[in-house]
């Protein structure tokens, strides 16, 4: 009996020895399994619930799906994603790509540059929020310093305006991001051969033609990847607009994630709430997925 | 004479490009300096007003420089006025912070090392896909997550408490710090931990051992990650906390948005600055680590 219970215990023992790295990866998949998507499948099926205040686990079919295209507020958030989206991405890549090129020419000071460029993405969009809404503030602001400073006329009320309010999120969006789009051009410019710029030096190619012909065209997983996480970021854009403007002035600055927090938690529309969860996370999915099939296949290949 | 000539137009040529040179390093740096006033003005301005008192900052602009160096507006973001009801301030909310990220960063690390280190060490078949199955974590739009997420710490008791957000920042850390373990134990030559198997040191010992001594590079990159990441979240913070629990940018952002009184625009700005300093100061000692974890394939989160 002893015997049968030592050698039980043993290989036990053994079986756990085996398969101890797949017990201490269980957590983590267990968890992520769970939280990521069972959680996506949960807020799913509520998108297919007439949910109100807490979820209900009726299906209603797709009418939370119908109201929310039929909505003008959700229109208006999808319509500015898109504006935020395109101005954002043009900036921040233009900029990022401008401040790698001008960095790599052996500058002095480069460092004290870099470092400066990129400190915004140490904050939070909350301060950062904070900060450009003192600064664009229509009467203390950068208006007053210019009609200080003897241009009577000058007016910039973007904050207040409901045509330009968007704009703002814009320039403090591009302040927070674009030294990290510097910061992935300039890791990459750093990561080509110098052989291949001398050679192109010795044919005879100036600078320009060596990094509009050679470099750039050389940048383009950079450009990538770049696109992938501005994109990734502008969808998930909230803590910025909440800070800067709260979807005002009226509804101009409405965005789909501040959409979907206002009809879960402010408007008992937790149907509906869930439908714009999914739309937001299909517009992810559709950047992300050939990302992550494009990267592993490089991986791969390597 | 004709060589003469030659040669003197050579110089000409040779003086032009170096004019065109010298202009266009000007050029340069213009424009370098140009972005860095764009990128340091917000910071300028924050710190510039927090240190003027209102009366100064109605008369002066963004710009001007304060009369004296008053830290009045900074005590009173931190610490308050003293009067009760209404006066929001944002020292409890800053230990709330801290005790919200100090084990949400351990505890991510802890288990994305873990995983790491099974993941290229121990593999197994179908690791790429346990992989690629975590790393998708990392770019889920945190919105699609928000409903059941409250409705299960509702039901686990721990909604708007520090533990929920402890959980809530473990849980969705782990993509990233998996990600960077993964990253950086994958360059780890295999051959080091299969010498030690055969000379018999198991699971743990081998991780404790041969990995762990060699870790911390990689260690420093995914806490700073993880430790700006979860300072600097609101979206969890607004949605799992209120009133007491709040972490400091939710408190930051109800002191901005609070109309009760006169609009106190020196305290908000420096209330927006010590909200702000910790991952700064993080970011000015160990920007190298900070701007490693950005790159190495991460996604701002």
């Amino acid at each position: 009996m002893a015997f049968f219970l030592i050698k039980k215990i043993f290989t036990m023992f053994k079986w756990l020895e085996k398969n101890l790295p797949k017990i201490v990866m269980a957590p983590a998949v267990g968890l992520i399994g769970w939280f990521v998507y069972g959680f996506v499948l949960w807020t799913l099926y509520i998108s297919f619930t007439n949910s109100k205040i807490l979820p209900k686990y009726e299906l209603w079919g797709f009418g939370q799906y119908e109201k929310l295209w039929a909505s003008r507020k959700w229109l208006i958030s999808v319509d500015n994603l898109l504006v935020f989206t395109a101005l954002f991405l043009i900036f921040c890549i233009v900029i990022g790509i401008i401040l790698a090129i001008f960095l790599d020419q052996k500058i002095r000071a480069e460092g004290v540059l870099r470092t400066i460029y990129l400190y915004p993405m140490a904050l939070s969009f909350i301060v950062t929020g904070t900060a450009w809404k003192w600064i664009l503030n229509p009467t203390l602001g950068i208006q007053k310093m210019f009609i200080d400073w003897g241009f009577e006329n000058f007016t910039f009320d973007w904050l207040v305006n409901r045509e330009m309010a968007i704009y703002t999120i814009v320039i403090a969006g591009v302040w927070q991001s674009a030294g990290f789009v510097m910061a992935l051009f300039l890791a990459g410019l750093r990561s080509v051969e110098d052989e291949i710029v001398k050679a192109a030096k010795i044919d005879g190619a100036g600078l320009f033609t060596v990094y509009w012909k050679i470099l750039l065209p050389m940048m383009r997983p950079v450009f990538f990847t770049s696109f992938v996480i501005l994109v990734h970021i502008s969808i998930k854009s909230y803590d910025l607009i909440v800070a800067l403007t709260q979807g005002g002035p009226g509804i101009s600055t409405t965005m789909p994630a501040l959409f979907m927090t206002q009809a879960a938690f402010h408007k008992s529309q937790v149907g509906l709430s869930a439908a714009s969860a999914m739309m937001m996370f299909m517009a992810v999915a559709a950047v992300i997925i050939p990302y992550l099939y494009s990267e592993l296949r490089r991986e791969n290949a390597r | 004479m004709q060589d003469n000539y030659q040669s003197s137009s050579y110089k000409e040529l040779e003086q032009k490009s170096k004019y065109t040179n010298i202009f266009l390093r000007w050029f340069l740096y213009f424009v370098l300096i140009l972005f860095a006033s764009y990128f340091i003005f917000p910071l300028y301005v924050m710190v510039v007003t927090s240190l003027k008192t209102m009366e100064e900052i109605r008369q002066g602009t963004l710009l001007t420089w304060p009369s004296s160096l008053n830290f009045d507006s900074w005590l009173v973001a931190w610490g308050g006025r003293g009067y009760g009801a209404g006066d929001t301030f944002l020292r409890p909310y800053f230990w709330n912070s801290i005790k919200m990220v100090v084990p949400a960063v351990f505890f991510s690390t802890f288990i994305g090392a873990m995983t790491g280190y099974v993941l290229t060490k121990w593999r197994f078949r179908g690791d790429q896909w346990v992989f690629l199955f975590l790393l998708f974590g990392c770019f889920i739009p945190f919105q699609a997550i928000l409903l059941p997420m409250a409705r299960t710490l509702g039901t686990l008791g721990i909604s708007n408490s520090v533990v929920g957000l402890v959980l809530v920042h473990t849980v969705y850390g782990i993509p990233f710090t998996t990600l960077f373990f993964r990253n950086y134990y994958i360059s780890v030559p295999t051959e080091l931990v299969k010498a030690a198997r055969i000379d018999g040191a198991g699971f743990f010992k081998i991780f404790f051992k041969i990995l762990l001594p060699i870790s911390a590079p990689i260690i420093v990159v995914t806490v700073i990650w993880q430790f700006t990441q979860i300072w600097n979240d609101f979206l969890f913070g607004s949605t799992f906390s209120f009133g007491e629990a709040a972490p400091i940018q939710v408190a930051l952002n109800n002191m901005v948005l609070s109309s009760t009184s006169v609009k106190e625009y020196n305290v908000d700005m420096a209330s927006a600055i010590i909200a702000g300093i910790p991952t700064l100061i993080v970011y000015v000692l160990a920007g190298k680590y900070f701007i490693r974890g950005l790159t190495s394939g991460a996604v701002k989160g």
